[in-house]
């Protein structure tokens, strides 16, 4: 436990310490706060910033195959939006005879459709830890066999990229379709409770952020051991030379399918714990400019960094939520130009730029100190 | 067939289960360009072996064939004697203990080197036993051994890609030491060294082949004289001349082709 303590650095701690304190502080300025004071937090607010959260869960989970496994996801969305229809399915359940229809047992869109039974597909999702481990196992699943085979066919690079957005574009075709059941083109909504709290009401949608919060705390910590063990150690070495990494003996292919299953469980998590708090999934969530607005994320940030990631999801998420209010139209420019700015002046992103140039200050005071005495090596010639 | 070939190179008392390395009638073909024309070569354990040739006789090829990373069109590549390698690939070859220097040194640029030495060291390779296994638990002196033999023990915790070109094929030659392989097979490990550290290194691989069989590549003759090791002369993809240093540089051949030039 200690030894991984002492893998994370200052930032990371930092960053959990932020985490967290949103985590308990949230509750304490909606709940504690006249309404009329300046600290008060509005409910609104609190369930946009658990949605930031969320992004930026889904942030770091792409940070961790782009990042650090050089592999750029353009379908992360996917992931995301399966964890989410879990969810989704779940407090579609919920609903009961609450409905338009008031069906004892199926979601209203499905009694529209003249359907007599639960399609299969929907069973046990009344359950929520099975709609839980759904959300985990529904992303992790796909990413497994879409990996097994893209990895093992040593698809890379660009190839790569465009199958992953190919796979994000085919799910949001199929979950427009009505009869897939999962609600087509309106998707799931009008939901009432989740384990038996009114959705709407400010103690659940509170308690909703300080859980995103946390899953977010949660979310980094396995990536950084990941990314700091020989594990991660391994991951980076293929990002940088793949092919030497196959001469060195180690399955390539199996390592990028291990980070990349366990990102899509992650990011699966992420669009759990999003659904609740805007209140609706749909496939709109498909769309492969999501998956390409979660690459910016990263690379505004700083890919490589976990914490950039985070950082990266919500700097330009509550950019965009001020940009869509004031100038609805202008969004998607701005978005496309915050990329090309990032990319042509700030390759490293936010954190990774401060990193470059804390470990260039350092190395500059290495340099000024005082020479120590080599070693003797046995072969002098090596040292220059 | 086999029985004929080995009879050639070392005489009738070398069998095949003797050998360490062995390759016969290897063909390679790049877009109709022939890299390898029927290349035999064929190594005892323990054995030291030069490899010259002009740029393009196929020397960096046939270490591709060797470890998998370019399949052979015909030809027959051993390993130990009984494991067929053309049908395995990069990882499974080096597992078998085939480790590799490359002619360009390719280190691990953005981690250190002594985590360079961690990504090579022997040991379980799966993604399990790097997430959980021993080398998360690797004490800094277990480096010390390597880092003094390549002389890059104050450059332990410097990114890889911050050291001069001869200290990166330093680096990759630890790499090698720490892998542990039966078979070391390195290309042009002297390109981009001094005089001085030309010697060392072959000094080096001379105490590395007291334990380990070598194949070097190389084109400094000064070098393949200081190993005082059997030299193959590649030319065309196929087997121009072999023997003593003494015996291949007064081939006329071999003059003709590559020391005249
Ligand atoms: N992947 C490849 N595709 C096409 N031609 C290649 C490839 N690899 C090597 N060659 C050609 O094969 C020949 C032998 O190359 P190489 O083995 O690198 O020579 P050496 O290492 O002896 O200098 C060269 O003419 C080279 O251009
Ligand atoms: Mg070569």
């Amino acid at each position: 436990m200690s030894a991984f303590l002492r893998r994370i650095d200052g930032l990371g701690w930092v960053f959990l310490a932020v985490v967290l304190a949103a985590a308990l502080i949230v509750p304490v300025l909606h709940f504690a706060m006249p309404p009329d004071s300046p600290f008060h937090m509005p409910i609104h607010a609190v369930s946009l910033w658990g949605k930031y959260l969320a992004y930026a869960l889904l942030a770091i989970s792409l940070d961790l195959v782009w990042g650090y496994c050089g592999i750029l996801s353009l379908g992360h969305g996917a992931f995301f939006a399966l964890g989410g229809y879990a969810m989704g399915m779940y407090l579609m359940r919920q609903i009961g005879t609450r409905g338009v229809y008031a069906h004892p047992e199926l979601p209203d869109f499905m009694v529209f459709l003249n359907w007599k039974e639960l399609p299969f597909t929907w069973w046990g999702f009344d359950f929520f830890p099975y709609a839980m481990v759904m959300a985990l196992l529904a992303p992790g699943a796909l990413a497994f066999v879409f990996g097994w085979f893209a990895f093992r066919s040593r698809v890379t690079g660009v190839y790569l990229s465009i199958i992953t957005q190919a796979l994000t574009f085919a799910l949001l075709l199929a979950f427009f379709r009505n009869d897939m059941g999962f609600g087509g083109n309106n998707g799931l909504t009008d939901f009432k409770d989740i384990l038996g709290f009114n959705i709407q009401a400010p103690e659940t949608r509170v308690a909703l952020f300080s859980f995103t919060a946390l899953a977010l705390a949660a979310g980094y910590l396995i990536a950084r051991a990941m990314v700091t063990s020989a594990y991660g150690k391994v991951l980076i070495a293929i990002r940088d030379a793949e092919s030497r990494v196959r001469f060195l003996g180690y399955r390539v292919e199996h390592y990028k399918l291990v980070a990349f299953t366990v990102s899509a469980m992650m990011a699966g998590v992420a669009g759990a714990l999003y659904v609740p708090q805007v209140g609706i999934i749909n496939p709109s969530e498909f769309a492969p400019a999501n998956s390409i607005e979660a690459v910016i994320w990263v690379a505004v940030g700083g890919r490589g960094t976990l914490v950039g990631a985070a950082l990266g999801a919500v700097l330009v998420n509550f950019a965009k939520t001020w940009l869509t209010g004031a100038l609805p139209e202008v969004w998607l420019f701005a978005l496309g130009a915050l990329f090309i700015v990032v990319t042509l002046f700030l390759p490293r992103g936010v954190i990774g730029t401060w990193q470059h140039w804390r470990r260039q200050a350092a190395d500059k005071k290495a340099a000024n100190a005082p020479e120590k005495s080599p070693d003797s090596p046995a072969v002098e010639g090596a040292t220059p | 067939m086999n029985a004929g070939l080995i009879d050639r190179i070392h005489g009738p008392d070398v069998e095949l289960t003797h050998t360490i390395l062995y390759v016969d009638g290897v063909s390679v073909t790049f877009d109709g360009f022939r890299a390898l024309n029927k290349l035999s070569l064929v190594l005892k354990h323990g054995e030291m072996r030069a490899i010259i040739g002009p740029n393009g006789a196929g020397k960096t090829t046939m270490m591709d064939v060797i470890t998998g990373k370019t399949k052979c069109d015909t030809g027959d590549v051993m390993f130990d004697g009984h494991v067929d390698l053309r049908k395995l690939d990069e990882a499974s070859i080096a597992n078998l203990g085939i480790g590799r220097k490359f002619q360009k040194p390719t280190v691990f640029e953005s981690q250190t080197v002594q985590d360079n030495l961690l990504l090579a060291m022997a040991g379980p390779r799966s993604a399990r036993a790097s997430l959980f296994g021993w080398r998360n638990r690797l004490s800094d002196d277990l480096y010390d051994r390597t880092l003094e033999t390549v002389g890059l023990k104050d450059h332990r915790h410097r990114m890889a890609g911050d050291l001069s070109h001869g200290q990166k094929q330093w680096l990759e030659i630890g790499m090698l030491l720490a892998q542990d392989p039966k078979l070391l097979l390195v290309d042009e490990p002297v390109a981009g060294m001094t005089d001085h550290e030309t010697m060392e290194t072959a000094h080096l691989l001379r105490r590395i082949n007291e334990t380990h069989a070598v194949v070097v590549v190389e084109h400094d003759m000064h070098f393949v004289r200081e190993l005082g090791c059997k030299v193959t002369c590649l030319h065309e993809g196929s087997v121009l001349a072999e023997g003593t240093i003494d015996a291949v540089s007064a081939n006329e051949r071999v003059v003709e082709v590559y020391l005249g030039r």
